[in-house]
């Protein structure tokens, strides 16, 4: 962690409010600033507002689905630069090779393991910059 | 007189123009345009019954008996207007058996028995050889009389080396050499040969009738001049007469008309055309009229010519045999007698040709080869082709029987006029008929019923007819027949047993078929049918009610591929053996010979190419001697045709299981289908359930690390993440009950707990037990519930369950804030309705249906709200269990409205859960 640094930006789009509660508690304790979102709409919206780093991007959502988000996201050249981490908890081969397709960086399934998630982040974020 | 180099020259001229006809339709038949196959060709091929004998013979007969040459042409018109579908099965079954001759084919009914086939040849050639000889007498007189300078035709009896019979005869079996025997077929067919036939019967009947014509209307004034000067006349006035006097004038009638009625049918070369030549079955329905048509025209002028000539010449001038020559001739008209003469000639040449054909294949398959593969099997089975060796039997027979007839006619010609000869001829072949007609309708009849009967028929002919003429030309004394032998009265051969008053023909005729039919028929009663036999008397008896596939096998055995093949090249020569064999097989579906299997039908099929050829007796021995045989008892021809008709209705029933298999795969298909989206549901459903325990297992372990990670963690935070780890837990546990409830529900493993239950109550306990959730969402609920509703017979905690349900979905929907729910309650005579009306934004009309299925949510997959898609299935399933139903009422935009009825009485038997 490069604390001297400025913070990376996180957005953490989940509707599930459990979920989100322990990641925004994780992705703080990394020392990340971040942003929370309850649907796929909203997420859109402060994915534009914000500009995180990284998108922790739920598949299941109401309002627009993961996939939504990452394909609106994609189609908008000045967030190119968006790192997008997909969560499901539908673990089927399909909805991996979806969220691949349709430009997520990398997927997770739930339940995940938190040290695992945290590296994938770092890792993430360091081959970004 | 004409000159005989110009008779000559122009007869050989005809002969030439036939065999020209003939090459011209043997090409055509190799082009595979066969001009045979016509139903006019193949009537004026049987017109062949007309021979020299109808030609000169008739009118003589009509100058002595007046209308008495008519039953020689009043039995074939009977018998094939009567005797057709004896006829049409004769043709089937020497097609499907491929049988060439009649030998051949009362032979093969009776076992394949040789030594009947070789009877029957034995009496056609005898009964033949005299009808052949007419032939040459009546080329011999037709010739003498246009050459000499009297018209009277009469043959001197000369050394041979004079006679022009003899020189006739010789040219004829050249002839018949080069029509007949050029080369082997396995069926027999000489399309050439038939083709010149029918333009011979043609010829015949044009000279015939402008003889006719010319005798009518240019010697006379038309046919009542004919006939009134006749009638003027003493000496020829009783010809007019249909009855000339004498005693058993109508058995003789009767007996003439029988016997050309069989004889139609039997004579070898009426076979030959009718039967063995024939094309198609169903030419047979045009000869049916057009032949008895042409006996009507050829017959038209023989009594005014017969009249004309007696009353021209006066009655004892001239042979009246002659008067179609003669009476051109004398008026001058040399043009005519040429073309009458030429008429006669074809009509002579025609009967000789295919006569000789006929009784050549029978002699060389059913006489000569039997010997030669008795005497010299061995020889045989190792020799290399045998059929220029039977091409050899064939052109010898032909010439033994012309040199045959030849003799006959220099023995016993002149003595006889030719009506006597022929009907001599008639009565021996009509020998044939028991074993022949018996064979084809009565499965009775034996082999040895048919020797026993034909022999002592032949013996009563030979007795009765034959020896009588003998006696009559002078070869023999004279006394036997009018003391009887050893002065024996009794045993006068023309009134045997003391029968008199019957004419010698029809006195023959009685006794022959007397002794042959009963001999026959009692026979046949003594002893019953061996196994061969009666395999053979099936496949002829019933011959129409098989067809090639469902046809029984009669034969067992083993025998060696190779040895039916090289059989085959023997006697078809290699190339035609190929070829049949591997038309044989590719027919099975084999790709070479190499791969049949000599089984019984390969055997049947070999034995059926050689019989075409070799006749079926001596290809019933060829085969035999290449193959272990088993004996065939009756019991085992019963029991193969047992086997024949089990597969045949086994092939039906086959035909009827494909079909309810057919069904069977479309119904399976169909529940492959269902089975498949069901699939695809519980796919979808695991998926969901996946989906439904990953959620809240996510926060148990992230948070459960989260403390791990953090022993030093704010306790009012680790008091939270506790907090939330018993909800997830609790939600969890609900989803696994959820689960595991449908399950029982539908497996109607579910324990139902009855009771009066107050619906009052539990509407009220259900929003009590909701009503933090409807708090916390500012959802203002309504209750309308009519007083004092009955209790009604149900299990309480369900009925609950299906209230929380319903109103926890309501709570899903509504909007937040101002949503608003109004739960209903009334009750009729039938029972009380429950409703739950929420303001949300409705279930669209198409998704109507799909909520109340398991798995399945409403809203799009992903705008979906939690749940299992569960609840209202399980809800709709209780309702069901106590004879009510759960429904909804919405319109898109307006609210959704779900209601369920619950009658006061549970029916006794309630309805399982059919819910998808």
């Amino acid at each position: 962690m490069e604390r001297d640094k400025m913070p990376h930006k996180i957005l953490i789009a989940d509707d599930e409010p459990n979920i989100v509660i322990s990641l925004d508690f994780l992705m703080r304790r990394e020392g990340y600033e971040v942003h929370l979102a309850r649907d796929g709409q909203e997420a859109i919206e402060a994915i534009e507002r914000y500009r995180p780093a990284l998108v922790l991007l739920d598949v299941m959502m109401p309002h627009k689905t993961g996939f939504e988000v990452c394909e609106a996201v994609r189609a908008r050249s000045e967030l190119d630069g968006t790192l997008i981490l997909m969560l499901t908890a539908k673990g089927r081969e399909t909805d991996i090779a979806k969220g691949l397709a349709l430009g997520a960086n990398a997927y997770m399934t739930k339940p995940f393991s938190t040290q695992e998630l945290t590296r994938k982040v770092a890792e993430m974020l360091q081959g970004a910059s | 007189m004409i000159s005989p180099a110009l008779v000559v020259g122009i007869s050989m001229g005809y002969l030439g123009l036939l065999f020209g006809v003939a090459y011209w339709a043997d090409r055509r038949a190799a082009l595979g345009r066969s001009v045979i196959d016509n139903a006019w060709v193949y009537a004026l091929s049987m017109a062949v019954y007309c021979t020299a004998w109808t030609y000169f013979g008739s009118i003589g007969r009509a100058a002595s008996g007046g209308m008495w040459f008519l039953p020689i042409y009043f039995g074939p018109t009977l018998a094939m207007l009567l005797g057709w579908m004896v006829l049409r099965k004769m043709i089937r079954i020497a097609k499907a058996y491929r049988l060439t001759s009649i030998a051949d084919f009362i032979g093969s009914r009776y076992g394949k028995s040789p030594l009947l086939a070789g009877l029957v040849t034995l009496i056609a050639v005898v009964g033949i050889v005299p009808y052949i000889a007419l032939q040459l007498k009546a080329v011999a007189a037709g010739y003498a009389v246009l050459t000499s300078s009297d018209m009277r035709g009469l043959t001197p009896n000369v050394h041979w080396t004079q006679d022009t019979a003899f020189y006739v005869a010789m040219v004829l079996a050249g002839f018949t050499m080069v029509f007949g025997a050029r080369h082997l077929d396995s069926t027999e067919r000489h399309e050439g040969m038939v083709a010149a036939i029918a333009f011979e019967s043609v010829i015949k009947l044009v000279a015939f009738l402008a003889v006719g014509v010319f005798v009518v209307w240019g010697l006379f004034d038309g046919l009542g001049d004919v006939f009134v000067r006749t009638a003027a006349e003493p000496a020829t006035q009783k010809l007019l007469s249909i009855d000339p006097g004498g005693s058993g004038t109508w058995a003789q009638w009767f007996a003439l008309t029988l016997l050309s009625m069989l004889s139609v049918l039997m004579l070898p070369r009426q076979f030959q055309v009718m039967v063995v030549e024939n094309v198609r079955e169903s030419h047979l329905r045009r000869a049916l009229w057009v032949f008895p048509l042409y006996l009507l025209l050829i017959n038209l002028f023989v009594l005014p010519i017969a009249l004309g000539g007696l009353l021209y010449f006066g009655t004892d001038r001239m042979n009246p045999e002659n008067f179609l020559l003669s009476l051109p001739l004398a008026d001058g008209q040399h043009a005519l007698a040429m073309l009458a003469f030429i008429g006669g000639l074809s009509a002579a040449t025609g009967m000789v040709i295919v006569e000789t054909i006929a009784v050549s294949i029978m002699v060389s398959n059913d006489l000569v080869l039997p010997l030669v593969l008795r005497w010299r099997r061995q020889q045989l089975s190792v020799a290399g082709d045998v059929t220029r060796m039977l091409l050899g039997i064939r052109r010898a027979a032909i010439l033994g029987v012309l040199l045959l007839g030849y003799v006959y006619y220099h023995l016993a010609g002149e003595a006889y006029a030719l009506v006597s000869i022929g009907l001599i001829s008639f009565a021996a072949v009509a020998q044939f008929a028991p074993a022949l007609l018996g064979g084809l309708f009565w499965k009775g009849g034996t082999q040895l019923g048919a020797l026993v009967g034909l022999s002592a028929g032949f013996a009563m002919w030979a007795y009765t007819l034959m020896l009588p003429s003998i006696a009559k030309s002078g070869w023999l004394g004279a006394d036997f027949l009018l003391q009887g032998p050893w002065g024996q009265a009794w045993l006068r051969p023309e009134q045997f047993l003391g029968l008199a008053g019957l004419d010698p023909l029809t006195h023959s005729l009685f006794w022959s078929l007397l002794a042959n039919a009963g001999g026959y028929v009692l026979v046949s009663l003594w002893r019953a049918p061996s196994g061969g036999e009666a395999s053979q008397a099936l496949l002829f008896v019933d011959v129409f009610e098989r067809t090639q596939q469902t046809s029984p096998v009669f034969w067992r055995g083993r025998t060696q591929l190779s040895d039916l093949v090289q059989l085959c090249e023997r006697f078809l020569g290699r190339s035609k053996a190929d070829q049949v064999l591997h038309a044989y097989a590719r027919e099975r579906g084999l790709a070479s010979v190499q791969a049949l299997t000599p089984d019984a039908r390969l055997v049947q099929f070999v034995e059926m190419q050689l019989a075409g050829t070799v006749g079926s007796a001596s290809a019933r021995v060829l085969v035999a001697s290449v193959a272990q045989e088993e004996a065939l008892t009756p019991e085992d021809v019963l029991s193969i045709l047992d086997e024949a008709s089990q597969l045949r209705s086994y092939s039906r029933e086959l035909e009827e299981k494909s079909q309810s298999l057919q069904l069977a795969t479309d119904e399976l298909r169909r529940a492959n289908e269902q089975l498949k989206s069901l699939d695809l549901m519980k796919d979808d459903f695991m998926s969901s359930v996946t989906h439904e325990l990953r959620t809240p297992l996510t926060s148990v372990r992230a948070l459960a690390e989260l403390m791990r990670d953090d022993p030093d963690m704010d306790p009012a935070q680790r008091q939270q993440f506790i907090g939330i780890i018993v909800s997830e837990t609790e939600r969890l546990s609900r989803l696994v009950n959820q689960v595991l409830d449908m399950a029982k529900i539908e497996s109607g493993h579910a324990e139902w707990v009855i009771s009066s239950v107050d619906m009052d109550q539990l509407i009220r306990r259900a929003v009590v037990t909701t009503g933090e959730l409807f708090r916390e969402k500012q959802i203002a609920v309504e209750l309308a519930l009519a007083p004092a509703v009955p209790t009604v017979q149900a299990d309480e905690d369900r009925l609950m369950q299906v209230m929380m349900n319903l109103l926890s979905n309501a709570a899903k929907f509504v909007p937040v804030p101002g949503g608003r729910v109004k739960v209903d309650l009334q009750a009729d005579a039938q029972g009380l309705m429950v409703s739950v009306q929420d303001n949300g934004p409705g279930v669209p009309t198409e998704q109507q249906a799909l909520i109340f299925e398991r798995f399945r949510q409403g809203g799009r997959a992903d705008q979906r709200p939690q749940g299992t898609g569960l609840g209202l299935p399980i809800s709709r399933d209780i309702v069901a269990h106590f004879g009510g139903r759960l429904w909804l009422d919405s319109v898109a935009g307006q609210g959704a409205k779900f209601s369920f009825f619950l009658p006061w009485i549970m029916p006794n038997t309630a309805p399982a859960a059919h819910n998808g």
